[in-house]
């Protein structure tokens, strides 16, 4: 009986997903002592898109994610997942943290790591079955791992690691990919095998937020983006919110003065 | 030794101090993981001025006023912490070791003053622990352990540490997958709604749990020791959490039997007739695994 009723709230979710989107963030602003790192942004993500929130360094995007989250306590504002609060929509959301955020020397091997993707689906108890198993190799041959399972994970490079994490992240099975700079620091094979997976999530009609800091592939890799800086800049389809006056009022001049674009501003 | 002499004098101090290894190492294996070690540190010199304070309202040393009188000596110490934090300008670390140090030294000074002539509470066992008088005095051989006269006379310490350790044990079972999670990635562990601070709060409890009831064994300065050394060690030795708690279990055992061991029989092969400090022993024999491991472990990197 309760499985079926979580059914119909799920089923009645999805229903307003295409009304209210994956995700929604209202009015939220976050200070780290009292000195704003996010103020009073509004974002509304569309489904079925890669979204980029593309920003300077401090701007607070990985904050941004961080208190939709709830990692962070935020001062005002809210996010909304499906139309509801995320503690009834976390069977749907995966998060990437940034690999830097853990230590590397933890005593698990890569299994163990995209194993801890399956925990809601296993709770304190639940046995660790064949199915499970197969989940887990499933998730590392999607990202090119499935050689490396049984190596300790502070053995992998840069870009290894953070195939761990976003298989552990596909081994969830969720509508949402939330992802903190999935480019940063990897090598040129991670960064396509990376993107080849989100556009297959996006195919598969899920939805992909990614921050993001590489102003050069913006183009390539999003559908949409939030162009930030403390507050959100633009917003929108990549053609009409990456625009030369965005970047310029993001970077604060800091790219090259007069370029008007994007491209040769990184250049 | 006889059979009879090891049942009355040497059977329960090697279980006291085995169960007291154990439930120290196994909630340190997430203290080391969590950078956290030293936060046993405090704990067990919290729990100094705590049990003192217990036993000056109740005259006893009894375990649920001592948990009681240690739970409220670390409330105050994390009120204080904070309070210097806020008004002292001083970085969170320095307030930490400024009220440890304090309320410890103040344990030692209220524990000299107090009369405690008719326990066995006085500064030395508390700072270095009390293993070689926790005897069976009821025990005439191996023939006691199904004698239910001479079992009723176990000492009490016995139970309690019985008692604790198996509760660490069932937590660390069932809360694994939290455990492991949280302490890898706290903040994908809260993605998942799992409540990361009740959970480092657990931790603590268990941790200061264990820091209680080994007191009796080891002493408030050497408790932490084990809290360290066997996980420390362990993890020289895997790659693998399972593992490494396995591994420290057996380190903390393999210290707490050898160093009793060798504190009452290793000074006499060389020649003296003094025993050396069970706890002491059992503190150098953990320190020394440490250092093996870190020479030999194979999972050094």
């Amino acid at each position: 009986m309760q499985a079926r009723l979580e059914d119909v709230t799920m089923r009645d979710a999805r229903e307003l997903a295409t009304q209210d989107g994956p995700l929604v963030i209202r009015g939220m602003t976050v200070a780290y002592d009292r000195k704003p790192a996010v103020f009073s942004v509004d974002a509304t993500f569309r489904p079925g898109r890669i979204t980029g929130i593309i920003g300077p360094n401090g701007a607070g995007k990985s904050t941004l994610l961080r208190a939709a989250l709830g990692i962070v306590k935020p001062l005002a504002g809210q996010a909304t997942f499906f139309g509801t609060t995320l503690s009834r929509s976390r069977d749907r959301v995966a998060y990437v943290p940034q690999r830097a955020s853990v230590d590397w020397d933890f005593p698990a091997r890569v299994v163990d790591v995209v194993a801890q993707g399956l925990y809601r689906r296993l709770g304190l108890l639940g046995r660790f079955g064949r199915d499970h198993d197969d989940m887990v190799k499933a998730a590392l041959e999607r990202v090119g791992m499935e050689d490396f399972s049984a190596r300790q994970i502070g053995q992998l490079s840069g870009g290894q690691q953070q195939r761990v994490f976003l298989a552990r992240a596909l081994a969830q099975d969720a509508m949402l990919y939330l992802l903190d700079e999935p480019f940063a620091g990897v090598d040129a094979a991670t960064e396509r095998a990376i993107i080849k997976v989100l556009k297959a999530l996006r195919s598969e009609g899920r939805t992909v937020i990614a921050v993001h800091h590489d102003l050069s592939t913006v183009e390539e890799y999003f559908d949409d983006v939030l162009v930030m800086n403390v507050r959100k800049i633009s917003d929108g389809p990549v053609g009409t919110a990456f625009t030369p006056e965005a970047l310029d009022t993001a970077y604060g001049g800091r790219l090259e003065q007069g370029t008007r674009d994007p491209q040769k501003a990184l250049a | 030794m006889n059979g009879e002499d090891f049942v009355t004098f040497s059977l329960t101090p090697l279980l006291i101090g085995s169960l007291a290894a154990l439930a120290c190492a196994l909630p340190g294996n997430f203290l080391v993981l969590r950078r956290q070690a030293l936060l046993g540190d405090a704990i067990s010199h919290v729990v100094l001025p705590g049990i003192v304070l217990a036993f000056l309202v109740t005259g006893t040393i009894s375990t649920w006023p001592m948990l009681l009188g240690s739970a409220a000596a670390a409330v105050v110490a994390v009120v204080l912490i904070e309070a210097i934090r806020r008004f002292g300008r001083i970085e969170p670390g320095a307030a930490m070791g400024v009220v440890f140090t304090a309320m410890f030294a103040a344990g030692i000074l209220a524990l000299e003053q107090s009369d405690t002539s008719g326990v066995h509470l006085d500064v030395e066992h508390a700072l270095f622990g009390n293993l070689e008088s926790l005897i069976w005095l009821d025990a005439t051989g191996w023939a006691s352990l199904v004698d239910p006269v001479a079992l009723a006379g176990l000492p009490p310490e016995l139970f309690r540490i019985s008692l604790v350790t198996v509760i660490i044990g069932l937590c660390l079972a069932v809360f694994w997958r939290p455990l492991a999670i949280s302490t890898f990635d706290e903040g994908f562990a809260r993605t998942l709604g799992l409540p990361v601070r009740a959970i480092g709060l657990g931790i603590v409890i268990v941790s200061a749990l264990a820091a209680v009831a080994a007191f009796d064994a080891v002493g408030s300065i050497i408790v932490i020791a084990m809290f360290i050394c066997p996980p420390a060690a362990a993890r020289l030795m895997t790659n693998r959490l399972g593992a490494q708690v396995a591994w420290s279990a057996a380190f903390a055992l393999i210290a707490a039997t050898l160093g009793f061991t060798l504190s009452g029989s290793g000074p006499a092969w060389l020649g003296s007739e003094h025993a050396v400090s069970a706890a002491g022993m059992v503190g150098t024999v953990a320190g020394m695994i440490l250092a093996c491991a870190a020479l030999f472990g194979p999972a050094r990197n």
